[in-house]
């Protein structure tokens, strides 16, 4: 996909939480880009900077959280210093974002069937007749039986599974070219994970939308992305090919990562595990994130920190692939 | 299963809620009482020193089972023996209600953001008075924290200053504290990271052995329960589709549900493949389906499974709840990708 131009580019962006005991570094020199029709699954434990990413994009960081430094390109046009209004209206036209509580996201007071109106007439030159009959094919493809008797229905008739799929209906209705879903099926039961997923899928492949999708479970990243980052401690450890990140990962932590998963093809006597837990953003080690808890550690990594780079299959920032500069 | 006395033992264990409207609301609308079949009837044991999994989506009843196994929930009907004894008798008895201890799924939620850690951890141990003297209490403290993996100076601090991970290690000290025999586990990893959850299920199985510990697991996550289990029950709307040894249910699931749940789970192996989703939703638990509760969404469903319900009846080293199983036909469905790799 490389010989398509990107739709989102992130470039070294760099999110600050100013508070009263110094300014917290949330997001270090983070860059990525997705492709039209890609999906980039961004993974890591919380508190790694996966949803901060996201919502820096859609822009709704949480105040006093800003973003310092970095560029958000889409389509080639800045999208990181819009003004509100303006902003207010490339999310829903250009940007959908997904949350993990299908809850929050609907409005409980309208029918899902005005909400979804809603947004198109809003975004769409759309009148409302017509937005009530796409509202209704929306539902019938995201595929909530009878669609057309639960148009008026409100959102908590639904059941979980249900609503999440309303989410994705309003989310993708006024036919955003960027999907932002922060841990989309978290929420949901296994069987109903992989209703959701395949329609992800389904969709995105068909409308050619790109989309991030910000998830701790790398079973759907695995079936879902087409290429993935690791994040740890607030910077892009690892980004690559999905097949190669999770089953070759080059990072010791993504390696680390990945091992810790539970397999669910066999039993181990015990579990691969990091030992230690991320550090808080108020006490980042020096040199490279990962240092005091990495099993390839040596001097370098201590001092100074590492960007991403080449490492064969994938970009990694790590100094085991620094041909440059020696060991040590 | 030598052991003629189990540590716990259900039999046809049921717990109802009755989730009716208020009398007069119910009234003015001519409706009648509504009735939640958390648990509509299960029988399982757990033998001493082994691990029982209950697994299943939210809304089975698994865990109204846990809470049942350490009596913070009365049976509707059925009854639970620990030990042989009538649970509710043993909860009269500091010294058997000692024995048994519940760790929680939030680790946020469980610890008192007020205590400091210390004195969360010696609390059953003044409540049970397992010791003598404040210096033995420090000593048992110090002991408990370096068992779970963190430090003794680590009782000083509050809950906050602590990662999820931490806190789960500070449940389980606290539960270790009465020198319990039998751990009730509700989804003791599910709110926490993978490297993290690795971590507790590590250290939960090495106090396993080291403690000669029996527990009651309660996850909805098949690939943890496969690592941690001596045997599975699978759970579907209060009843127990199908319990065997853990193995076995991963080499040869037999419920039709089993199977279908198995076929939904994203595995890091499946990049570009496509789950095949189990269709349709679990249904009300207030208004269950007829027959076997899953034969809307079954695929080897007939005329029977709509009419009657399933007993648990033997099948090779499993006990399975389908009529199909029974009659042989369930080999109209294929067996999960990962038991044919397994096999």
């Amino acid at each position: 996909m490389s010989n398509v131009a990107p739709l989102l580019q992130v470039k070294n962006l760099r999110v600050e939480f100013p508070t009263r005991r110094g300014t917290l570094v949330a997001l270090d020199d983070v860059s990525f880009d997705i492709a039209p029709g890609e999906v980039l699954g961004v993974v890591g434990e919380s508190g790694a900077g996966k949803s901060m990413t996201g919502a820096a994009i859609i822009g709704l960081l949480e105040p006093p959280g800003r973003i310092a430094k970095g560029e958000i390109l889409l389509g080639g046009r800045r999208i990181d210093n819009l003004r509100y209004e303006e902003m207010r209206r490339i999310r829903g036209k250009e940007i959908g974002a997904i949350f993990q509580d299908p809850l929050t996201t609907l409005n409980p007071l309208y029918t899902v069937g005005r909400q979804l109106a809603e947004t198109m007439t809003t975004h769409l030159p759309i009148g409302p007749g017509e937005a009530r009959k796409r509202a209704i094919e929306w539902l019938e493809m995201v595929g909530i039986p009878a669609a057309a008797q639960r148009i008026d229905s409100y959102p908590h008739e639904f059941s979980g599974g249900m609503r999440q799929r309303v989410v994705i209906a309003l989310a993708l209705c006024a036919e955003p070219r960027l999907i932002v879903a922060d841990e989309p099926t978290t929420a949901l039961d296994v069987s109903i994970q992989a209703q959701v997923i395949a329609l992800l899928k389904r969709l995105a492949r068909e409308k050619g939308t790109a989309m991030m999708l910000v998830t701790h479970d790398m079973g759907v990243i695995a079936e879902t992305a087409d290429r993935v980052a690791v994040m740890y401690a607030g910077r892009v450890a690892e980004i690559g090919p999905v097949r190669e990140v999770v089953k070759h990962a080059n990072h010791p932590y993504s390696a680390g990562l990945m091992a810790s998963i539970p397999p669910l093809d066999r039993r181990v006597e015990r579990l691969a595990q990091i030992d230690g837990a991320m550090p808080r953003l108020s006490a980042i080690p020096k040199g490279c994130a990962y240092n005091p808890r990495c099993p390839q550690v040596f001097d370098k990594c201590r001092t100074y920190r590492p960007d991403l780079i080449n490492a064969g299959t994938t970009q990694a920032a790590c100094w085991l692939y620094d041909t440059e500069a020696p060991r040590g | 299963m030598a052991d003629p006395v189990p540590m716990l033992e259900a039999r046809d264990l049921a717990r109802h809620f009755d989730v009716s409207r208020p009398f007069l609301q119910r009234l003015l609308a001519r409706e009648e009482r509504r009735t939640l079949r958390a648990v509509d009837g299960i029988s399982f044991t757990i033998p001493k020193g082994t691990t029982l999994s209950l697994v299943g989506e939210s809304g089975c009843g698994k865990s109204t089972v846990a809470r049942l196994s350490v009596g913070l929930y009365g049976p509707t009907a059925g009854s639970v023996r620990f030990e042989g004894r009538d649970l509710a008798e043993a909860r009269s008895l500091a010294d058997q209600r000692r024995r048994m201890q519940m760790i929680f799924q939030d680790p946020y939620a469980s610890l008192n953001p007020r205590w400091r850690v210390k004195n969360i951890i010696a609390e059953p141990i003044h409540a049970f008075g397992l010791v003598k003297s404040k210096g033995e209490e420090e000593n048992r403290v110090a002991e408990l924290l370096t068992q779970v993996g963190l430090s003794p100076l680590d009782g000083e601090k509050f809950p906050h200053e602590f990662s999820g991970g931490q806190r789960q290690r500070i449940s389980i000290a606290r539960a270790l504290s009465s020198n319990p025999e039998f751990l009730v586990c509700d989804e003791p990893t599910s709110a926490l990271d993978v490297s993290v959850q690795a971590q507790i299920l590590n250290l939960m199985k090495e106090l396993q052995q080291r403690l000669g510990l029996t527990y009651l697991f309660i996850s909805h996550n098949l690939a943890v329960v496969r690592q941690i289990s001596d045997r599975i029950g699978v759970m579907y709307l209060g009843r127990l589709a199908e319990l065997a040894p853990a193995e076995s249910l991963f080499k040869r699931p037999r419920h039709p549900y089993t199977r279908a749940l198995m076929e939904a789970i994203p595995d890091l192996d499946m990049t570009g493949r496509e789950r095949i989703p189990v269709g349709g939703e679990v249904p009300s638990p207030i208004t269950p389906p007829s027959g076997c509760a899953f034969h809307p969404r079954c695929p080897l469903a007939n005329e029977r499974c709509k009419r009657e319900r399933p007993e648990m009846k033997p099948a090779g080293d499993a006990m399975v709840a389908c009529h199909a199983v029974e009659e042989g036909r369930d080999d109209a469905m294929p067996m999960p990708a990962i038991a044919r790799t397994a096999a």
